[in-house]
């Protein structure tokens, strides 16, 4: 089932590649449906999941190259459940929100987004190493292309710092993949995790992951290559790299660094907490500066992204379940943020935020929506972000009353510039007469996001099940790694 | 059944906001104002049940007779449960009749005050969210769940304030109250983070059972907890130092200023002091911390009223100054005090911010169409006695009862204070009572300034009653201001009695005789002192205060200690200065100079090879797709040929 819901797209983009060029309606058909398909086939895949259950389901293993054994093994745990619907649920969003944003060369595009879908779901749910490094390399290169190709000004300086930066850092990576399975005999992850005495103190182990990770989440101070890669990405480019290739190195940390490492993740969790706390303080207060949305919003995901690390390397049940679930709000709140921003971007063609004001006057429902993911945004109880940022902050203040502390400042910091971004696109006069022909969002647009904003309120206020789902998967990972279990 | 009942006062406004905020477009004026206003009704009315109800409980089961949990938890994660829990005792059931019972009154007067507001319906959501929020600030069962209802009203608050938003005035008012508000959140947060790991518990009754068991272990922690706690206290309740986005918040519509900025969600501190007396009483350190801070706050907000000219401001400052007097009672321990005074305030400047919003109200629709006047200086008022003759009263009522003029409500809420304070901290006393005189000179400035002499503009001459929808609730408010005294007569006490099970031991006293004569002589005083400087101040708006012959003490006052100003020269602009360092040099020019440093040195590399970076890293990107095909396609064939 796994397997059906990570080729769906696959199958989809190669669809779109057959069909002719001029058929456009088609392809967007074409991609919608297999996105869809996915999606569905991944709510089955939920309903069968035994919340109760620590260990890896639905598994689908086979050999695959067994002269170096290298399986094809997927599964999903509690740990990946959620990821695994947050990507199928935000594809066909993006899918479905991208007619107002891309206009020329659909085929490539439509088929290099179901690519994309494939190799991000294969991230989330690959449990062999090799596998797994397979499809996270391979989720770089149709972002590449989407950055490079429908981007903005400064698109091709930004798909090539995104690539050359995101690929470096995985280099290494791949190294310590090829000497964990060389040596230990195999690339099964679950085999891997069950010896991991033999490196649980690798440091240097480690960091090779770890930066690899640490780049992808990212963690100040290797964050600078995401406010680039934003502002020129189209809006669903925007969209999916906050919303899931952002989560893939949070991901990863937990996944391979935590049950690999454990020894070591606790020896550098003081360093990886200070940087997580300093990117959540230095993100918040670099993205008030900015003027252009898009770069705001980026500053905010180096600023939200901090609280997730900061969650993992509490190296404790709270802190790690509120980083699994803020990584599903984080998604949901910044996801829905960048198409918020790109639905203006289509009617006005600018992101300065000098040359709005007033806005909410003349786009009423489109004000208020605005505003329900700033407010998610900004940790506003009722709202998903707050249950998340919450959970963290205990689990933190467990590990480090210190360091929590600070992170907590982020609060106030988070409403100072999200509520600015607000005031200066929404509220006031208007600063361009170009703004008054400015149109209400129609229906279609309103139920791209409508998903997302409905999330928010159901986790804000319904929690119980997204904990549930994962607590157990987390209790056995930190109690395997020997780890305080509170 | 019974769960549905208890939390219906929180689903009537909910079902308001769901009607309003879909449908409203399509409904009338008339339609939205009255189905919100009855619905908060309907949650007075459920109030007064469920209060009854609670009275007829024995005395010591009523602390858990209204404990209800709806099945479901809201956060359950490791070791943190926290349920949807609510609690209806005396403390709770107290002030659900006030936030219904006033908040009632305020959305059927706003019917009227808004009326042809564009976003008429938008105003009623989220009055309407309002109340459900503050209900569930005040019901609530945990910490956490409180905290949800406190940052839930200052959302409301915050969309309030900015109602008006194209003026960016007001949103720039609405965003201040928000982050200013969110500096004592994070602490109330911390405070709360900080029970948790203590105690490992968040619902009241389980911290506070561990605050007695523990005892002496627990002291150091208790003490941290309520500081924190009682910082976020100051943001929402405007105490020094953070006091200093209420007087903007009335750049709101006015039934805003009465509901929100007044009578109900800035005594949310107090409240929530009152809901953890316990562990206040175990911090002696903080409690003396409370007491002199809210002394510190009525005196220093008395003092700035004494010279504004806004007539909305003057209460604004009025209001920070009288939390003072709360906030000061629940540092002393007396926590009937400080409740009993919440209720009389919430009756008397309800009153009076909706009488005088009949008086702006009155001015700018009845005025001439152009007034570049400023409808709301009251050197443009005057004489408004004669053509406003019910809201006169109503604000005269409004204001002796401010001054504590006897038999009037304000009087005796604020007499009980005053006499805690002279038992047990001499200091404090002498700020409230310094404040307690500036309090009756302000008020008997802004009566004459508003009300008596000639009318100074033509928006002044032109005034005309409101209508009978305003004037009704402040009739109302009006003989709650007379009557509230009763709640809680000295010798008598009803209210300390009622409220003794949740906040502690109360036993009433007869009258001080010779404190009620001082307080007597200090608001008569006061107010003729006011009367007698303004009287002839003022023949037209262009003149200068008579205060001002005080030169720096008034321009101190005149200028709010020049906190504003402080905090702009040293916050604001410092945070503008580290934003754009950090931005642009830090960021742009190290973080991510370095990087592409190093991108260079390696385009050095590939420029080496002959080839351009661009051209370079797009055939590289194409090769590795070809490459990484290419090579599952051989591993699945060399994989499929293996087996």
């Amino acid at each position: 089932m796994l397997s059906t819901i990570t080729f769906l797209p696959l199958i989809g983009a190669l669809i779109v590649v057959v069909l002719p060029r001029a058929a456009g309606r088609a392809m967007r058909s074409v991609a919608m449906l297999a996105s869809l398909a996915a999606f569905l086939v991944s709510l089955l895949a939920l309903a069968g999941f035994d919340m109760s259950q620590a260990g890896y389901q639905l598994v689908e293993s086979q050999q695959w190259i067994p002269q170096y054994n290298i399986g094809y093994k997927v599964g999903v745990d509690g740990i990946s459940i959620w990821l695994l619907m947050l990507t199928t649920l935000l594809f066909p969003i993006v899918i479905a929100a991208s007619p107002g944003a891309i206009h020329t060369r659909e085929k490539e595009y439509y088929a290099l987004m179901l690519l994309m879908e494939t190799a991000t779901l294969g991230v989330f749910l690959a449990l062999d190493m090799f596998l797994f490094y397979v499809f996270w390399e391979f989720a770089l290169v149709p972002m590449y292309f989407i950055i490079g190709v429908w981007g903005g000004e400064r698109r091709v300086y930004a798909s090539v710092k995104f690539f050359i930066y995101t690929m470096a850092g995985s280099a290494l990576m791949l190294v310590a993949i090829l000497f964990m399975g060389v040596t230990a005999g195999t690339f099964d992850l679950e085999r891997l995790a069950a010896q991991n005495s033999l490196w649980s103190a690798n440091t240097l182990l480690f960091l090779a992951f770890a930066i690899a990770f640490v780049i992808k989440v990212p963690l100040f101070p290797f964050h600078s290559w995401l406010p680039d890669a934003h502002t020129e990405a189209p809006t669903p480019g925007s969209v999916i790299l906050a919303a899931v290739l952002l989560k893939m190195g949070a991901y990863g940390l937990i996944r391979f660094n935590l049950s690999l490492f454990p020894e070591a993740s606790r020896q550098l969790a003081p360093l990886m907490i200070a940087l997580a706390v300093i990117g959540i303080l230095y993100g918040a207060i670099v993205a008030f500066a900015q003027s252009d949305a898009k770069r705001l919003i980026a500053y905010s995901s180096v600023s939200h992204m901090g609280y997730i690390v900061l969650g993992i390397f509490s190296l404790n049940q709270l802190g790690v379940q509120g980083a699994l679930l803020q990584m599903i709000n984080h998604g949901l709140s910044t996801g829905g943020l960048f198409m918020i921003v790109g639905y203006l971007y289509e009617r006005r063609h600018t992101r300065e935020m000098a040359r709005f004001g007033g806005v909410w006057a003349k786009m009423p429902l489109y004000g208020a929506l605005a505003l329900i993911l700033v407010l998610s945004s900004v940790g506003l109880p009722a709202l998903n972000g707050f249950v998340g940022e919450f959970v963290i902050l205990q689990g933190a203040f467990q590990a480090n009353q210190l360091w929590a502390a600070f992170a907590a400042l982020g609060m106030v910091l988070s409403a100072v510039y999200l509520l600015t971004f607000y005031q200066k696109i929404f509220l006031g006069e208007s600063r361009d007469p170009a703004n008054d022909t400015l149109t209400d969002i129609d229906w279609r647009e309103a139920l791209a996001v409508a998903p997302l904003i409905a999330l928010c309120f159901v986790i804000g206020l319904y929690s119980l099940p997204f904990f549930s789902a994962m607590s157990a998967s987390v209790n056995s990972l930190l109690g395997a790694a020997g780890m305080v279990m509170r | 059944m019974n769960q549905l009942l208890f939390i219906s006062p929180i689903l009537f406004p909910l079902l308001g906001v769901l009607i309003n905020a879909t449908l409203g477009k399509r409904m009338s004026e008339k339609a939205i104002g009255w189905l919100a206003s009855l619905l908060v009704v309907a949650s007075f009315g459920v109030s007064l049940i469920l209060f009854a109800q609670l009275g007829g409980a024995p005395e010591d089961e009523r602390l858990t007779w209204g404990a209800i949990s709806l099945g479901i938890p809201w956060i359950q994660a490791g070791a943190l449960s926290v349920p949807f829990g609510f609690l209806i005792d005396p403390l709770s059931a107290t002030m659900m009749l006030v936030v219904t019972g006033v908040g009632a009154l305020i959305h059927i007067y706003s019917i009227g005050y808004m009326h042809g507001d564009p976003r008429f319906a938008r105003f009623f959501v989220y009055l309407n969210l309002f109340v459900a929020s503050m209900l569930v600030l005040v019901m609530a069962d945990s910490f956490l769940l409180m905290f949800v209802g406190w940052e839930l009203v200052g959302l409301c608050s915050y969309l309030l304030i900015g109602f008006w938003f194209t003026n960016i005035k007001n949103a720039e008012a609405g965003r201040k109250a928000f982050v200013v508000n969110r500096i004592g959140d994070v602490a109330f947060i911390l405070g709360i983070l900080l029970t948790f790991v203590t105690f490992g518990a968040l619902t009241f009754a389980d911290v506070f059972a561990g605050v007695a068991r523990r005892g002496e272990s627990v002291q150091a922690a208790v003490a941290a907890i309520t500081l924190l706690l009682f910082i976020g206290a100051t943001g929402k309740s405007a105490q020094i130092p953070l006091h200093v986005w209420l007087p903007d918040a009335m750049a709101g519509p006015t039934p805003v200023s009465a509901l929100i900025h007044a009578a109900t969600m800035v005594t949310a501190g107090i409240y929530m002091m009152a809901r953890t007396h316990v562990m206040f009483e175990a911090a002696p350190s903080t409690q003396a911390v409370v007491a002199l801070v809210g002394a510190l706050t009525a005196l220093v907000a008395g003092y700035t009223a004494l010279t504004q000219f806004d007539i909305k401001r003057v209460l604004a400052y009025s209001t920070i100054s009288q939390l003072g007097f709360m906030v000061a009672a629940a540092g002393l321990g007396a926590y009937v005090a400080g409740m009993f005074h919440l209720v009389t305030h919430a009756f008397f400047k309800a009153l009076l911010f909706l009488a005088a919003g009949s008086v702006i109200h009155a001015m700018e629709h009845h005025g001439h169409h152009h007034h570049p006047a400023d409808p709301q200086d009251m050197r443009n008022m005057g004489g408004l006695r004669a053509k406003l003759p019910l809201t006169f009263v109503v604000f005269l009522i409004g204001g002796l009862a401010l001054a504590g003029v006897p038999p009037l409500a304000g009087f005796f809420s604020k007499d009980e204070i005053v006499l805690d304070a002279l038992k047990h901290n001499l200091p404090v006393f002498v700020l409230l009572t310094i404040s307690a005189i500036f309090t009756a000179f302000y008020v008997g400035r802004q009566l004459v300034m508003v009300f008596f002499g000639q009318p100074r503009s033509d928006m002044a001459r032109h005034a005309q009653e409101s209508p009978a929808i305003m004037t009704a609730p402040l009739v109302v408010l009006a003989a709650l201001t007379v009557l509230g005294g009763a709640l809680n007569l000295p010798g008598v006490g009803a209210l300390g009695y009622w409220l003794s099970p949740a906040v502690g031991e109360f036993k009433t006293h007869p009258l001080d005789v010779g404190l009620a004569g001082l307080f007597t002589l200090i608001a008569l005083g006061g107010l003729a002192a006011g009367w007698l400087v303004y009287r002839h101040a003022f023949t037209t708006p262009d003149l200068t205060d008579p205060l001002s012959r005080l030169g720096p003490l008034y321009a101190l006052s005149k200028n709010a200690w020049y906190l504003d100003a402080l905090y702009q020269a040293v916050v604001v602009k410092g945070f503008y200065t580290l934003s754009s360092f950090l931005a642009s040099v830090l960021d742009l020019g190290g973080i991510d100079g370095i990087v592409n440093g190093v991108g260079r040195l390696a385009r050095g590399v590939a420029g080496w090879l002959g080839r351009a970076q661009a051209g370079f890293v797009r055939a590289y990107g194409v090769l590795m797709l070809i490459g990484v095909v290419a090579l599952v396609t051989y591993f699945l064939i060399v994989g499929a040929n293996a087996r």
